[in-house]
């Protein structure tokens, strides 16, 4: 499906979360699903939580505990596949990466997408930030309801 | 409006304007255009008619490979008009012939 | 006529990359650029790049142009030459270059041809409608010019260009239709598409552009299903409203000024087309004119920089003047070229350079 339409399988998504558990914390999730020459989201990494290993033509892998949320990673990766996920009570917490302009303030509500590119819920702007060093991607801390934990993607302004 | 004014990864500042003559109407560039970008910034897309048929052509590749661009500027024909800076005053006319040398 | 140690054609990542070790070495060295701007197709390259440090991964292809630049531009030893044509290469490295209106001719002992890649083309009823532009050239209009390219666009081609330009194009602001491929998978790397289809962009696989309709510029496109044989399935046909057309289908190698001297060429698909046939060291079988980048098979552009600098140590070394670490950095940078090769994506460059490798030794 991923090399028909750009949207990966529910079973390919569901492989990169981790447990619930320990998504009390934020984790990242590293939604690169292909063997492409590509290595900034390890080398980013300030705990040596992602491994690529020398072949950088290998997926990243995750060290769900090493990982702190800390979202370097999720501006430094080049194909915008990383975002941080976290479990607040009823609420789904993202962090995602930005390009586009406006950028959202927080409070805002916006549209909710899923990977499809489809409108799923409304989601809560938390959190904006850009920085020199996050070089024009913008990150984004976003609540969703926690039912759409896997369905959701990135947001759209309404 | 072609012309992109707010961008998330670029900045477009306005830059000074330069006029030109396009098929005998002053029209107006910027600095740093190709006589190519003003035009299309300009709604202009037709460059120039083809030899035999006289169909429009536009540009095609707009790094100076492809041929399609060419026009009559300051009266020599087949000019890259894709990579070709855009100055003050030039004359800009489409081509519709191979282009005659005078 | 004015004499070079070495004369590079082109002044894109390939070439800035040999001119920086070429420099480095110590030679004389002339660059020769046809645009207003060095950098080549890097500065329109507005996302961040993929590869490793060595490559200046996740920068900006427009900053990493910025970089290639400011490596080589202070050098005494280095004289650039823009808005500069290279109209005439011959068999004793004469070369006639037009510039500022005039023909001026330069000599050197050795000629790197770094002149990178042209855009592919589709044959389709009308496919000369103004409006209809390859996806290289929208790029260069929207990213170097700040001009859109208009208002409602399809993309054909879902390779990384496609695919990129797709994303760039709704950054700013242009509504972005679909994108329609041939193949029955999508053909760059699937982060890209993911990245545009969330955007909302649907990616039509198996689907291909059958004509233009507009009178005097592109006013609609009508697309058509393929079967598994790539034959058009009747009754599948979907007329698009859409003002541009962007024609993303591949990049073939600029090889034509190297057959101003006879260069021995061979055809060969993996490399996007007819190339130079090289020794070990990018030399074609023209002595002392070497190739390097796009023109010799097409890849990224980190690849490209990884060739440049390979092949100005290289020339370096033939002209008797190696670099001071020479050894060691072609050491690194053959590593580096392999690393990138060593995926599936690098598998076609592979197979392209054996068979280049097999006509050589032939």
């Amino acid at each position: 499906m991923l090399n028909q339409t750009g949207i990966p399988s529910k079973d390919q998504v569901l492989s990169r979360f981790p447990k619930e558990n320990d998504l009390l914390k934020p984790k990242a999730i590293l939604e690169c699903y292909e063997d492409i020459p590509c290595n900034p989201c390890a080398t980013s990494c300030p705990f040596d939580a992602i491994d690529i290993g020398e072949n950088i033509n290998k997926q990243p892998v995750l060290d769900v505990d090493k990982c702190t949320g800390c979202s370097v990673c999720v501006t430094s990766c080049p194909g915008l596949a990383i975002s941080v996920a976290q479990l607040v009570g009823e609420k789904a917490v993202f962090k995602i990466p930005y390009e586009f302009i406006p950028l959202p303030n927080p409070n805002d509500i916006w549209k909710g997408v899923n990977r499809a590119g489809e409108v799923i819920c409304d989601a809560t702007i938390e959190k904006v930030v850009s920085s020199k060093i996050m070089d024009r991607t913008a990150l984004l801390t976003v609540s969703v309801p926690r039912n759409y934990l896997h369905e959701f993607i990135t947001v759209r302004k309404p | 409006m072609m012309r992109i004014e707010k961008h998330p990864i670029l900045n477009f500042e306005k830059k000074k304007e330069i006029s030109f003559i396009f098929e005998n109407k002053q029209v107006t560039g910027y600095e740093g255009d190709t006589i190519a970008s003003a035009l299309h910034a300009l709604g202009i897309k037709t460059l120039s008619y083809s030899i035999k048929d006289k169909r429009s052509r536009g540009f095609y590749c707009a790094i100076g490979n492809c041929a399609s661009c060419h026009m009559i500027v300051n009266g020599i024909p087949n000019v890259r008009t894709c990579i070709t800076p855009l100055t003050e005053g030039l004359i800009v006319e489409r081509q519709h012939n191979k282009g005659v040398i005078k | 006529m004015i004499k070079k140690e070495l004369i590079i054609i082109g002044g894109g990542p390939a070439g800035l990359s040999a001119a920086k070790m070429a420099v480095d070495s110590n030679l004389d060295v002339l660059l020769i650029d046809r645009s207003p701007s060095l950098g080549g197709q890097l500065i329109k390259q507005t996302h961040k790049f993929f590869g490793s440090k060595k490559q200046n991964a996740k920068m900006r292809g427009i900053d990493i142009a910025k970089k290639l630049i400011n490596d080589v531009k202070d050098y005494k030893n280095l004289e650039i030459l823009s808005n500069a044509t290279v109209v005439g290469l011959y068999l004793d490295k004469v070369l006639t270059v037009f510039y500022d209106g005039k023909y001026v001719r330069y000599q050197a002992d050795a000629v790197i041809v770094a002149t990178g890649a042209s855009e592919k083309f589709l044959a389709f009823e009308n496919n000369d409608l103004p409006g209809i532009y390859g996806a290289g050239a929208i790029q260069t209009l929207m990213n170097v010019y700040g001009v859109l390219p208009g208002k409602d666009v399809l993309m054909i081609g879902s390779g990384n260009i496609g695919l990129i330009v797709t994303y760039q194009l709704l950054q700013a602001g242009v509504n972005v239709k679909g994108i329609v491929e041939a193949a029955p998978k999508i053909g760059g790397y699937k982060v890209h598409a993911s990245k545009v289809r969330r955007l909302g962009v649907p990616i039509m696989t198996s689907t291909t552009i059958k004509r233009a309709v507009g009178k005097d510029c592109l006013e609609a496109v009508e697309i058509i299903s393929l079967d598994e044989k790539w034959q058009e399935i009747p009754g599948t046909n979907k007329i698009i409203d859409v003002d541009t057309l962007c024609i993303s289908v591949g990049l073939s190698p600029m090889h034509q000024i190297l057959s101003m001297v006879n260069a021995k060429m061979k055809y060969i698909p993996e490399l996007g087309g007819v190339v130079a046939v090289v020794d070990d060291i990018n030399q074609t079988s023209v002595e002392s004119i070497f190739v390097c980048g796009d023109a010799l098979g097409i890849e990224e552009a980190s690849s490209a920089m990884m060739e440049g600098y390979l092949t100005g140590l290289n020339v370096a070394k033939y002209l008797r003047k190696p670099h001071p670490d020479s050894e060691n950095l072609i050491h690194n940078y053959h590593q580096e070229l392999d690393l990138l090769r060593n995926g599936p994506f690098g598998q076609k460059t592979l197979i392209g350079l054996q068979k280049l490798k097999e006509t050589s030794h032939a």
